[in-house]
């Protein structure tokens, strides 16, 4: 009787956690969703998923959207891409990097299905490819850390050495010593986007080593749990990671895809949808900050409040010369900014930084 | 440039979670049991120690809890491997799929709440760790010096010959899989409960399997696995504070470390004459009486 019981939970667990509805109604555009991690995970997948009931919200009737969670990137990718397309849907959304190639097999086989792809670079005629400016965000938090730090070390835990984060270093750092002259930067990497306890010990190492803000690019909350234990503070990380509000969670970076997922369901359902590759930032409304909280001083809050409507009506790029690479040869100008296909490139530090990229 | 005592103080801590589940696996071996759901013990143990312990703001509440759960865990596999005589590699990886799926399913309200924090023992150490380093000798005490221990090392070289000798193979391996499961729980629960302070869906992130290459690694002694842990945890945390530190090291190269002295052990202990590992090891025990 055990058995039979054990047996029952482990399909009624099945049922619910791997098996996709899929209702049949030929008048509404179906839309799915494909997302590498848990729609719990409180950062990247939950924002995705946070855009996907926005489109719900949105066109109520007209669509119906469905979604797989925790989708490996590889070859389960094309599975799940696949089961997708031949449910029905007309549009899908494949939320990784790691489902580019993924995406671009299952696109060939449906060519009357559009697929969407974030942070990628491969486009075909139904394919297109979206990405945000979290450099733009980086620069508001590098502000707040350059004029928050006691010690003048401030550190970042990255995942991997891949142009996007590179970015963010730069940008964190560069309006970090605008502000602060005598700020130094720790940079340790994790090499995974999500492990909490390796995410604990990266930002206890920098810890131990004076650093007093830690900025991260991995998606777990670890960091800032270890912050909170050791007094020094921290940012919010693809989604607002609002319980460790008003400290160590000063800040936060948020990815806010809703108002691009509104925009593409609603050019299919005109008939309007074209392939295009966009990378879109603060002034668009898909990086947004998150509430600077009470532990920053109101002239600081006032100041990268500044800094933040600045980049977003495009009077500011975080990338305005006059800037150095780190081994001092030039790379902008006086006045000059970097070029889109620069930063999708960069794999370089700017003066300054005394860490070295590994290869 | 690096304090020593911060940093051996990292080290312990990183080593202790795998160092327990690591221990409980090296027991479950010697009885000739091979439970590769180590991870998804852990994970079961990270979840109901962190929901035992935010329910009632003890750790110490939390880690006996996440034991339960562990050993809990591990009696399904212990059932179907020793009642219903089922592979134990294929039963041992259905069991960490379990234990993935079914605490990330349990563990959505503990999304974003935090642990209550744990009193620190001597020399700032939490006593977790104290008892993880206490465990050690008592189970190399266990295993060489006690009769228990002797006959379930008896059962896991040969079981057929330890049946005929009179001795329960089959409650003796059931003993030491729950023994394996407990263990495994306590070492999940100290990442969710000391380390990372919170419950997060796959949190373990692997260290059930880096356990499982301890227990080859130290050639099933107690004491090779302490070192082992040292030497996992060791890497791990020295190559974040040199990174910290501004050293310039290859962090590919040193993360791979722990798991190319695992195949270096692997192969040193194969080239031997005379395996160290338990002769029934894996094999399904079935009397015909």
């Amino acid at each position: 009787m055990q058995r039979r019981t054990f047996l029952i939970t482990t399909a009624a667990v099945a049922a619910l956690t791997g098996v996709p509805a899929l209702a049949q109604d030929g008048e509404k555009l179906k839309v799915g969703f494909i997302y590498v991690g848990p729609v719990g995970d409180g950062g990247w997948t939950y924002q995705h998923d946070l855009g996907r009931k926005a489109v719900e919200a949105e066109y109520g009737d007209r669509i119906e959207t469905t979604f797989i969670e925790s989708v490996p990137e590889g070859a389960d990718a094309e599975r799940a891409i696949t089961q997708l397309a031949l449910a029905g849907n007309k549009l899908i959304f494949t939320t990784s990097f790691g489902f580019m190639d993924a995406t671009i097999n299952v696109a060939q086989k449906f060519p009357d299905v559009k697929f969407e792809h974030a942070t990628g670079y491969k486009r075909a005629d139904n394919v297109s490819t979206y990405d945000a400016r979290f450099y733009e965000g980086r620069a508001v938090m590098g502000t707040i850390a350059g004029r928050m730090t006691k010690s003048n070390k401030i550190g970042y835990i990255g995942s991997f050495p891949i142009p996007e984060v590179i970015q963010g270093i730069n940008s964190s750092f560069i309006h970090a010593r605008k502000v602060n002259p005598d700020v130094e930067m720790k940079v340790v990497w994790a090499y995974s986007w999500f492990d909490p306890a390796k995410e604990a010990d990266a930002a206890a190492a920098l810890i131990a080593e004076g650093v007093d803000v830690i900025l991260q690019h991995t998606d777990s909350t670890a960091p800032l749990a270890k912050a909170q234990e050791a007094g020094a503070i921290g940012f919010g990380q693809a989604s607002d990671m609002a319980a460790f509000k008003p400290s160590p969670r000063v800040s936060a970076i948020i990815d806010n895809w809703a108002p691009y997922y509104i925009n593409r369901v609603g050019a299919v359902l005109d008939g309007t949808w074209e392939s295009q590759g966009v990378w879109l930032g603060i002034g668009d409304g898909e990086v947004e900050i998150g509430e600077i909280t009470e532990a920053v001083p109101a002239e600081v809050k006032a100041e990268a409040e500044a800094l933040k409507e600045q980049i977003a009506s495009g009077a500011y790029h975080p990338f305005t010369g006059p800037l150095k690479k780190q081994d001092g040869s030039d790379w902008l100008a006086e006045g000059q900014t970097a070029t889109d296909e620069d930063l999708s490139q960069m794999n370089f530090y700017v003066e300054g930084i005394t860490a070295e990229i590994p290869k | 440039m690096i304090d020593l005592t911060t940093l051996i103080v990292m080290i312990l801590s990183a080593a202790t979670p795998i160092l327990f589940a690591a221990l409980g696996e090296l027991i479950a071996e010697r009885a000739g049991v091979l439970n590769l759901g180590v991870e998804g013990m852990m994970i079961a143990g990270a979840l109901a120690g962190f929901a035992a312990a935010h329910a009632t703001g003890s750790p110490a509440i939390g880690f006996a809890v996440a034991a339960i759960a562990g050993a809990a865990l591990s009696m399904i596999f212990g059932v179907l491997t020793q009642y219903l005589l089922t592979n134990q590699v294929a039963t041992g990886l259905a069991l960490t799929l379990f234990g993935l799926g079914l605490t990330a399913l349990f563990g959505k309200p503990y999304e974003g709440v935090k642990a209550p924090s744990m009193a620190q023992g001597p020399l700032g150490l939490n006593w977790i760790i104290w008892l993880g380093l206490l465990a050690v000798p008592l189970i190399w005490w266990f295993l060489n010096r006690s009769r228990p221990g002797l006959i379930l090392r008896g059962i896991g070289e040969n079981h057929h010959a330890a049946h005929a000798l009179g001795h329960k193979v089959r409650p003796v391996r059931l003993a030491a899989i729950a023994f394996g499961g407990a263990m495994a729980g306590i070492g999940g629960a100290y990442i969710s409960i000391a380390t990372v302070l919170q419950w997060t869906e796959g949190m373990t992130a692997g260290a059930g399997w880096i356990a499982l290459a301890l227990v080859v690694f130290s050639g099933w002694r107690a004491v090779g696995v302490l070192a082992g842990a040292w030497l996992f945890g060791g890497v791990t945390v020295l190559q974040l504070r040199l990174q910290a530190a501004g050293v310039n090291v290859p962090v590919q190269l040193l993360a791979m470390a722990p798991y190319l002295v695992t195949i270096l052990a692997l192969v040193l202990i194969s080239a031997r004459r005379g395996s160290a590992s338990p002769g029934s090891l894996g094999q399904i025990f079935h009397t015909t009486s």
